[in-house]
């Protein structure tokens, strides 16, 4: 028998008791890996090649202020930029107002809103439809299966922020790299609508040739308006989707807990199962000293021991992880948290190397005082 | 024959590390869980006390918020004179336009920017605040500090979480949104509701600073007594002309509560993973327990205890554990009571402010949270503890 066989057999031998812990273990670190998942699709991960290409211009003040529509075709002669569209958020109801019912409504233009979202699909033909169709609008393929739309379908919005219901005829279907729950639709009908809305844009979406630009182009942006009425404050479409999640409430400190609550748990866990596992052996251990194993053998014998339980109780957490997270990125309603999060390689690795630590560290006292223990007491123990 | 609890308690204290470590690991999730439940209690408390039922607040048909959108000024006149609104001591009807807008301001420790609500009103409406009562009867509004803003004037009061939360909310110093600076003047304590969130100004600055001259948002109208606040809130409502819809103050609050939705889900999820793990980790304490004390199990049945009071036993001693689990847990989370924290409403879009709450709910639903995974961590090992063959475990 190998050293490593015996070690992974002494792990096992109570099989109920390892199986437990390992569960256990199994549950927080699905926990943890959920949350450094949502950490670093928040804080760390960069966005897609394109979305950081992209900006997004707001008016300084808040996002409730509106901005004159003139400032597009100023935004698009500073150097470095590609395309410019409007993207006004509607905030309209569909069918009432039930969170299950909520979707978002952008009114922008047509012929370029698609040239700046570039890893978004729409099929040529539908494009030109919608293109042609001032009461069109073109719909998320995601939401359009939750609701059952279809070409040609007409959906009816109930305006809130501006006093006019709009109906709209689906000419589009597109796919985004992951669940917008989005509709666009032409500005201009709005605008026919509602005198106030006419010369307004609440936002505008700024494509810019290469990354390197992105941060010159923002500032030129915003040194432009500077000193007007109306000044602006332009980030990358990312940044401007973190102000949302900001606005949710301390959500750093939130992960953060919670992360530090489960790791103790795990730690306690873990720390139960080797102070009752190495207390049962108390006369093993002499045995395999008067054998001849070093005290350092011992020790290392325990500590392999209490790392193997973990580590599988870890592997087994990662796994599952992996199937919530691809559950949840593509539940209805989750897309504000969970849409496109995927678990990466290093959150699994880091996942995978704290439950190593923490069995290592959970083992210390145990081992250590099992691998100090006098041989004739050892012997004499009756558990 | 049931077997005393002294014996549990004892065999408790006797493997005390055991006992320690797994009761702390169930306190860990006990604690996770209760600071979720009084984030949720907290919240709810904030709304629901938010808003006074003798206020009828108006809006255009079809706005669900008072940030979304607004109606022509030329309605006022006809809003403040209807019949059933209250009077201040000149005899004016207690009615204010108001605008409600968004400003981003830097939060006090550095965390970054968020959305305010800053509110315009008219004097009527200030009055009209002042006028309102808690349930004791007495009046709700205090200017903490300083003075309430002059007509005309770049002057805002700020509300007490925003004067906690926000750099430069103290009184003289300026503060810096829309088209200008602001001075602060003055502090107010609504009592915990929503208004703390919010920054006062006068209607017409706010209005000229946010381009949205010409109008309100919304209209406050202060009605004499409850009857009156419902007919006034059907008058406005069916009117035909004015396309506006009118509500009770605490109504439009109510709607509010939904802001806790995601921490709700999330929450949920998170307690019950970790509930799950704890629940194995109660299980193996409680085989060790069995284990350790199979001779002592037989012992008791050829005594006379039989296999049902064994059973409950053993249940009875992993519930002990894990309601030492939920005291300390509890306990844990005191230190963190009435601590405020913000957030995201999505009705308002801004930073609504509300402190963590311990309620007698939120213990009795911790405590019961943890004999669940105490019965669900224990049931299977007391099982087997009464089911062990006598001469078998006397013999080991």
């Amino acid at each position: 028998m190998t050293l490593t066989r015996f070690v992974t057999k002494s792990a096992f031998r109570n099989r109920r008791r390892s199986i437990l812990t390992v569960l256990s273990i199994t549950f927080s670190l699905l926990l943890l890996t959920m949350m450094m998942t949502v950490w670093r699709s928040f804080y760390i991960d960069q966005g897609t090649a394109q979305e950081a290409q992209r900006l997004v211009t707001r008016h300084r003040v808040s996002l409730t202020q509106w901005m004159p529509a003139f400032y597009r075709e100023k935004i698009r002669a500073i150097p470095g930029v590609v395309a410019v569209a409007p993207n006004n958020w509607f905030g309209g109801l569909y069918i009432d107002d039930k969170p299950e019912h909520f979707f978002a409504q952008f009114g922008t233009d047509p012929d370029e809103i698609f040239k700046i979202f570039t890893d978004v699909r729409v099929p040529a033909d539908q494009l030109e439809a919608w293109q042609r169709d001032r009461a069109g609008c073109v719909v998320d393929d995601q939401l359009a299966k939750k609701f059952g739309w279809k070409l040609g379908d007409r959906i009816h919005v109930n305006g809130t922020i501006y006093p006019v219901n709009i109906e709209l005829t689906i000419r589009g279907i597109f796919h985004a790299p992951q669940p917008t729950s989005s509709i666009y639709f032409n500005q201009t009908y709005v605008e026919e609508a509602v005198a106030f809305a006419k010369g307004q844009a609440g936002t505008f979406d700024v494509l810019v040739d290469t990354p390197e630009d992105v941060a010159r182009v923002a500032t030129a942006i915003d040194d432009m308006f500077h000193n007007s009425p109306q000044p602006t404050k332009t980030e990358s479409e990312k940044a401007f989707q973190l102000s949302f999640i900001n606005s949710l409430g301390n959500v750093k400190a939130f992960i953060l807990s919670i992360c530090f609550a489960v790791v103790f748990a795990t730690l306690l866990v873990s720390a139960t199962t080797m102070a009752m596992s190495i207390r049962e052996r108390t006369r093993e251990v002499a045995v395999l000293r008067t054998l001849g194993f070093t005290r350092r053998s011992i020790l290392r014998l325990y500590l392999g021991e209490s790392v193997i339980v973990a580590l599988t109780g870890g592997a087994f957490g990662c796994l599952f992880a992996l199937l919530l997270i691809s559950v949840l990125a593509h539940a209805p309603g989750m897309g504000m948290f969970f849409g496109g999060m995927k678990v990466t390689p290093p959150t699994l690795l880091l996942a995978i190397f704290v439950a190593g630590v923490v069995g290592l560290l959970s083992a210390v006292f145990p081992a250590y005082h099992a691998a100090k223990l006098d041989i004739v007491e050892g012997l004499r123990y009756l558990g | 024959m049931a077997i005393p609890l002294s014996y549990n308690v004892r065999n408790l204290k006797l493997r005390k590390g055991l006992t320690v470590m797994t009761a702390l690991g169930i306190a860990l999730t006990v604690t996770t869980a209760v600071f979720l439940m009084a984030l949720l209690a907290g919240l709810d408390k904030a709304f629901m006390t938010s808003g006074d039922p003798l206020n009828v607040l108006v809006m255009r048909k079809g706005s669900t918020a008072e940030l979304s959108g607004g109606f022509d000024a030329s309605l006022f006149p006809t809003l403040k004179t209807l019949p059933g609104i209250a009077t201040d001591g000149q005899g004016q009807p207690l009615a204010s336009g108001e605008w409600v807008v968004v400003a981003v301001l830097p939060r006090k420790d550095g965390t970054g920017e968020v959305n305010v609500s800053v509110r315009g009103l008219m004097p009527a409406g200030l009055a009209l605040r002042m006028d309102e009562k808690d349930s004791k009867g007495q009046p709700r509004m205090k200017l903490v500090e300083g003075r309430w803003f002059s007509t005309g004037q770049r002057e805002v009061v700020v509300g007490k979480s925003i004067h906690d939360r926000f750099a430069g909310a103290k009184i003289g110093d300026t503060m810096d949104f829309a088209k200008g600076q602001w001075k602060v003047v003055g502090v107010f304590d609504s009592g915990g509701t929503a208004y703390d969130s919010e920054i006062w100004g006068d209607v017409n600055q706010i209005a000229v600073d946010f381009d949205r001259q010409g109008g309100y948002a919304s209209v406050y109208l202060r009605a004499t007594d409850p009857i009156a606040a419902d007919a006034l809130k059907n008058r406005v409502s069916d009117d035909q002309r004015l396309k506006l819809d009118g509500s009770l103050e605490t109504e439009y609050y109510e709607k509010q509560t939904s802001s806790g939705g995601p921490i709700k889900f999330i929450g949920t999820v998170v307690a019950i993973i970790m509930a799950i793990g704890s629940s194995f980790a109660a299980m193996n304490t409680m085989y060790a327990a069995v284990a350790y004390r199979s001779r002592e199990i037989a012992t008791l049945r050829i005594i006379g205890f039989s296999r049902p009071s064994i059973l409950t036993s053993f249940v009875i001693e992993a519930i002990l554990l894990s309601l030492l689990g939920a005291l300390v847990g509890i306990v844990l989370i005191l230190p963190f009571n009435g601590m405020t924290t913000g957030i995201g409403n999505s009705l308002t879009f801004s930073e609504t402010v509300f402190s963590l709450h311990l309620t007698a709910r939120v213990m009795i639903t911790a405590v019961v949270f943890a004999v669940v995974m105490g019965l669900a961590g224990g049931f299977a090992p007391a099982w087997q503890a009464a089911r062990q063959d006598i001469l078998t475990s006397l013999r080991a």
